[in-house]
């Protein structure tokens, strides 16, 4: 092969793909520009159509009792699912990362299909087994016990949706940091119990604190499968993403977008809650740097 | 379980696996796998010929290929602008940059519905981006293009996150070998970039028609879900369901996990490559 020069305009900085800086200008332009019209539109829109009527109309809007029972239904939502989770995701986390058994792999892969599956299977699915047409409905209705267009379906479907998401943010992290902490604390005589809250849980504080927060919005944003399981009934079964069409099909748009402000405020704390633990989590740094590639 | 192989029995000491083990299994038996049985014990009630007539009716068919070709246009632009983002993100450095970075995320957090009012917004007749394409003679709400704009939108991310990573992990040196020998920036990124990513980029594509197919909430907004010609697959289950048509209602739903399973075992099959691609670099 021909050996040639570096050419002389590239200096050493510049030595690498895309360096040039009418490249990188048109590139980072581009792309600017671009998330502008696909990322910021579609979240400065809903702010500006709330307030299109001005901001009486929107507290008005927000005031309205339906929306209040709306919103109360979903931070509910939030309150019985999160926790659950939060316990479901340790749970699973210690198992995989602490413990060899046969099938572990098949146990992740499950943890991991409710991310993939479409929600709405997810309330198709709880239909066949608590609706009148399911394997217990029948069982149930004679006891009088109602889960299925009832909050309890709400909670369930919930469940389903976000069961990976502490978990997949433990795992990874349990498996880097690898189990030299616990076992020291157990030789040194520690009670189970106490390595955990000691040991474990400070080690993993950021990434669940995370886990949750993803959760969280989740369950507050989830719009499938709980409308397929809640049945939609106004102040009974409506949480806040199921009102907003609601109000939209009620040709009430303002409203749709007053509502709308609630779960799209809840998506910016979200977002900044994320980037502040990247900032502070040391060990997240530590697991992209060892398991790329990292999860989404 | 494995029986008592030495490094089996070295981990025992640490408590709690009885616990958690069950807890673990408990939890996905009751949320996630009777469901899912009880879904496809439904549809595998139905018999093989009513299966198949389901499926193979008009409107379910129309519905799959509009998701299925929606969802591949979404990908492909996913493809082209995730691929561009994840560049800016792990190569360059500017002002703004970390606020960039936090907006990749903004599809994953923002709910659906909420995604897909804001979108029929903006698509809409007299909307921001809907007026001057309707100037053009382009209209995307109400059709198939409204269904990949939502799709797109909401899996965004998958592309990002997947590539991005990668990319940082690239070290300048063999940038510098491949421009000592005189390639241009074109040929070195054809030629060593783009294998370098390629696992991790097919694997967020894949992740990103995952999410694309099933997506629900955002594209109920915009497609105007006119049947056999802007109703997905997802909401064609709705319409079953809400019409008591129970076991086209499993049917459809059971394809569509059948589909969503293929694509995780596809996922994962890509992500197992990337990572051996990885450990033989080390």
């Amino acid at each position: 092969m021909e050996f040639k020069r570096i050419p002389p305009h590239r200096t050493h900085a510049q030595n690498r793909v895309g360096d040039k800086p009418l490249t990188k200008g048109l590139i980072i332009g581009g792309v600017v520009i671009g998330t502008l019209f696909i990322l910021v539109a579609p979240l400065a829109i809903i702010f500006i159509q709330a307030f299109s009527a001005g901001a009486a109309v929107y507290a008005q809007n927000l005031k309205d009792p339906a929306t209040l029972h709306a919103i109360w239904l979903t931070v509910l939502t939030a309150i019985v699912v999160v926790p659950i989770n939060i316990g479901f995701g340790i749970a699973a986390a210690w198992a995989v990362t602490r413990f060899e058994f046969f099938g572990k792999n098949l146990l992740i892969t499950l943890i991991e299909i409710p991310f993939s599956v479409s929600p709405i299977i997810a309330g198709v699915a709880y239909l066949f087994v608590y609706g009148a047409q399911g394997l217990f409905g029948p069982t149930l209705e004679e006891l009088g016990i109602k889960i299925m267009f009832a909050v309890p379906a709400i909670f369930l479907a919930s469940m389903f949706v976000t069961a990976p998401f502490v978990a997949r943010e433990l795992i990874p992290l349990m498996q880097v940091q690898g189990s030299d902490d616990e076992e020291a604390a157990l030789s040194l005589g520690a009670p189970g119990w106490r390595m955990f809250l000691f040991i474990t849980l400070p080690n993993v504080k950021w990434a669940l604190l995370y886990g949750a927060i993803l959760c969280n919005a989740r369950v507050m944003g989830e719009f499938g499968a709980v409308s397929v399981v809640s049945g939609n009934i106004r102040n009974v079964t409506n949480t806040l993403p199921l009102h907003i069409e609601l109000l939209y099909h009620d040709y009430n748009a303002v409203g749709a977008f007053a509502a709308a402000t609630v779960l799209a405020s809840l998506a910016v704390v979200t977002i900044l809650a994320r980037a502040w633990v990247e900032r502070y989590d040391e060990g997240r740094a530590e697991v992209k740097k060892r398991m790329r590639p990292g999860g989404h | 379980m494995a029986g008592f192989s030495l490094p089996f029995r070295k981990r025992r000491i640490l408590p709690g696996f009885p616990l958690a083990l069950g807890v673990t299994l408990v939890y996905l038996g009751i949320i996630v796998l009777l469901p899912l049985t009880a879904l496809v014990l439904k549809a595998l009630d139905i018999g093989w010929d009513q299966f198949l007539a389901i499926l193979t009716s008009p409107r379910t068919l129309s519905a799959f290929r509009v998701t299925f070709l929606c969802a591949l246009a979404a990908t492909c632009f996913n493809a082209i602008y995730g691929l561009a983002l994840a560049w800016v993100l792990a190569r360059y450095e500017f002002p703004g940059k970390r606020v960039l970075d936090a907006l990749v995320d903004v599809p994953f957090a923002l709910p659906t519905a909420v995604a897909g009012l804001a979108l029929a917004a903006l698509f809409a007749k007299n909307g921001w981006f809907g007026a001057p394409l309707d100037h053009l003679g382009i209209t995307v709400i109400f059709t198939p293009l409204g269904i990949a704009a939502a799709m797109a939108f909401t899996s965004l991310p998958f592309v990002v996150r997947q590539v991005q990573p990668v990319l940082e992990d690239i070290g300048p040196e063999v940038e510098e070998a491949a421009f000592s020998l005189g390639a241009s920036d074109f040929r070195i990124f054809r030629a060593v970039i783009f294998p370098a990513i390629f696992p991790a980029f097919l694997a967020g594509c894949s992740l990103a028609f995952s999410r694309a197919i099933g997506e629900f909430g955002a594209i109920i907004f915009i497609a105007g879900n006119q049947p056999n010609y802007s109703e997905i697959a997802a909401l064609l289950t709705f319409i079953r369901l809400e019409e008591y048509d129970y076991p086209a209602a499993a049917v459809i739903a059971t394809a569509l996990l059948l589909s969503a399973l293929l694509l995780l075992t596809v996922t994962n099959m890509l992500q197992s490559w990337h990572l051996r691609y990885v450990g033989r670099g080390d």
